[in-house]
Parts: structure tokens; C-alpha cells; sequence
């Protein structure tokens, strides 16, 4: 009565390949996307309000992933740029996380064809979002320097998986103890030579690299 | 709050291959650079396989240990905890050959599913 059945299936394919079609979608828009990732509080917004404005020529629009309210979107908005809110507590179970089906639905709201460059604000959360692809050209995340330096060893995949680490909230460093050069030698461990930029949000100060990478992701 | 979503989409994954037969056990391939605990994840496929055609499936996790190759010079490791630089030569950009499973192995069906037991009653929150 019982019978084996072999799967040999990677358990996230279904998301995967969703993924893929988004991917296929944003090329053949000619729309370059970024997922930026980050633990709640880390200043993806705020850094966002700082570095869009920034982006001369750069047609951009913004997928926000939030699982309630409207605050980040209604931020972004504020910059005068194409904005699609998903809130994962509405059709999707209070995830944590956006997955490739959640920014597909999002994806209806915007010009894509009229856009270089979507950025993906992801559901604040430093385990899941690193697990599940989007169709994402490249990954950076926000780490800010109240987190703690230990923070790449405890959410390897996370580091390991992005394109580029933005260290944020600098200008607290003289009021913290935090150790940048062991942080530093932590992320290095987890990801060696990937790339990382020093700066804050709220100062502004380093925001302009920022800009600059997301200008280069653009292709502008 | 992770293996919440690794076990929906173990349950998702599970479903599709199941062809509408009643699941007793699955058996899963997670790598260690995957940061599942095994226990949270068997209390979440728990949760999430009520009412399903998996309610009351075993779930067997087979862990698979890591192995890194450097791209500089070919040395194998087996790292302990999250060190990606090649401890031989110190060079950066490892490929990881095993440790990154997330895997549905195969599944034990059995008969048809006549008919999914209703959920549990949701608790009714009021304000008091």
C-alpha cells in the first residue's frame, strides 16, 4: 500500500522559478533591480530618502515590502517616484519576508518599461529575505552599527548572499562601543572581498557611494 | 520565524509531488550553511501540515555536513562555522559543494485522501 516517492526537489523551486520570470519581466523592460535588505531599524527608508534624490537621470521607482501600514511607502512617494506597497498581512499570512510571488503582485503598480532601476525595500528581517530570490540583479543590505558586531557570524547567509553590505548609523560610533575592525574581520570571514561603504543616513555623510553604486547597478 | 517558511514550503513542495495521496513520512536534505534548527522546523511542519494532505506526516532530516572548495587554488575544507576564506592559500570566492541542501529527498504515500479533517476551531478574540 505505501510507496516511495523520490523527489530530489530543492524545497524553494516553486519560488525560484517564479523568480525566473520576474527576471525575465524586468529584462525585458530594461529595468535593473536591486534587494535591499536589512534588520527592522536599520535605515533602509531613511537611507533611500537620502540617495534617490541623488540619482541624476536615473528614472527610479520602489517596491516596498512591509508587513502593515503605508509609513515607508508613503515616504517614498514623497520623493515623487513610482511606488507599489505590498503588506504581507493583507494576502499573505503576516509573512516576514518577500518572496518572488509577493513582488510579482507588487510588480502590476509600476512602469517597469519606463524605469532603469527598482529598488525592492524587503520586509526588515536579517534570516528569511536571504532565502528566497526575487529575480534580483544584485542584493545589498543595511547593516547599522547598533546591531552589534558579531552579526555576520550569527546570519552568515544573509552577509553571504548580498552584493554589497552599507554600514549605517556611523555617526553613533563615538557613543557606542561597537568594534568596527572586528566587524569588519567578521564579515570578511563570512564574505571574503565583498564589497562594503561607510556612511549615514541621517547625516548624509558616505551617501553619495551609495548612489554611485546604485547609478553603476542602473547601468547609468 | 524562519522555518516557518522553510516548512510552508516544504508542505508546498510536498503537495505537488503527492499526487493526492496521503503523506506518512518525508524526508528532507538540509545543509548546515542553511541555519535550520531541526526541532523548530519539526514543530512549524507541525502547524502547518494540519488540515493538509501531510497532517500527522514524520519528517525525517537528513543534515548535510559543509564542504568549500577554493577557486584560487583547489584546496577543500570542511569549515568550521561560517569561515569562507581558504584557511590553505587566503583567497575569498569558495564554491560551496555541499551545505546549501534545502532538498525534498522523497516522501512515503499511502492511500488516497478521502477526506481532510476540518481545522481546528480558530479562538475567537474579543475585547473584554
Amino acid at each position: 500500500m505505501d510507496e516511495v516517492v523520490n523527489v530530489h526537489r530543492h524545497v524553494l523551486e516553486h519560488n525560484d522559478a517564479t523568480a525566473k520570470q520576474n527576471r525575465a519581466d524586468f529584462d525585458e523592460a530594461g529595468v535593473r533591480v536591486v534587494n535591499l535588505m536589512s534588520a527592522p531599524g536599520a535605515g533602509k527608508t531613511s537611507l533611500l530618502e537620502r540617495a534617490l534624490p541623488m540619482l541624476a537621470g536615473v528614472r527610479v521607482g520602489v517596491l516596498e515590502g512591509d508587513v502593515q501600514s503605508s509609513l515607508d511607502a508613503d515616504r517614498m512617494r514623497a520623493l515623487d517616484v513610482p511606488v507599489s506597497l505590498v503588506n504581507t498581512d493583507v494576502t499573505f499570512a503576516g509573512e516576514c519576508h518577500l518572496d518572488a510571488a509577493m513582488v510579482r503582485s507588487g510588480l502590476v503598480d509600476l512602469p517597469l518599461a519606463d524605469l532603469d532601476l527598482l529598488v525592492v525595500e524587503n520586509v526588515g528581517n536579517l534570516v528569511c529575505p536571504a532565502e528566497f530570490t526575487i529575480g534580483e540583479h544584485r542584493r545589498a543590505m543595511v547593516f547599522s552599527v547598533t546591531e552589534g558586531e558579531e552579526k555576520p557570524l550569527k546570519y552568515p547567509l544573509m552577509f553571504r548572499t548580498c552584493d554589497l553590505v552599507v554600514v549605517n548609523k556611523m555617526d553613533l560610533l563615538p557613543h557606542l562601543d561597537f568594534d568596527l575592525d572586528l566587524f569588519l574581520d567578521n564579515l570578511d570571514a563570512v564574505h571574503p572581498d565583498v564589497p562594503h561603504q561607510l556612511l549615514s543616513a541621517r547625516t548624509g555623510e558616505g551617501v553619495r557611494c551609495f548612489a554611485a553604486w546604485l547609478s553603476e547597478t542602473a547601468g547609468a | 520565524m524562519h522555518e516557518l517558511s522553510v516548512a510552508a514550503a516544504v508542505l508546498d513542495t510536498v503537495v505537488r509531488h503527492a499526487g493526492g495521496r496521503r503523506v506518512t513520512l518525508v524526508r528532507l536534505r538540509v545543509g548546515e550553511l542553511r541555519q535550520v534548527v531541526p526541532d523548530s522546523l519539526e514543530l512549524y511542519f507541525g502547524l502547518v501540515t494540519r488540515g493538509t494532505a501531510c497532517e500527522g506526516a514524520r519528517l525525517e532530516q537528513e543534515l548535510v555536513a559543509a564542504r568549500l572548495r577554493c577557486g584560487a587554488c583547489t584546496h577543500e575544507w570542511r569549515p568550521g562555522g561560517p569561515a569562507f576564506r581558504c584557511p590553505e592559500c587566503g583567497a575569498g570566492g569558495a564554491t560551496v559543494l555541499t551545505g546549501d541542501e534545502l532538498e525534498v529527498h522523497s516522501l512515503v504515500v499511502g492511500g488516497p485522501v478521502a477526506a481532510c479533517p476540518e481545522p481546528a476551531e480558530e479562538a475567537q478574540w474579543t475585547r473584554s
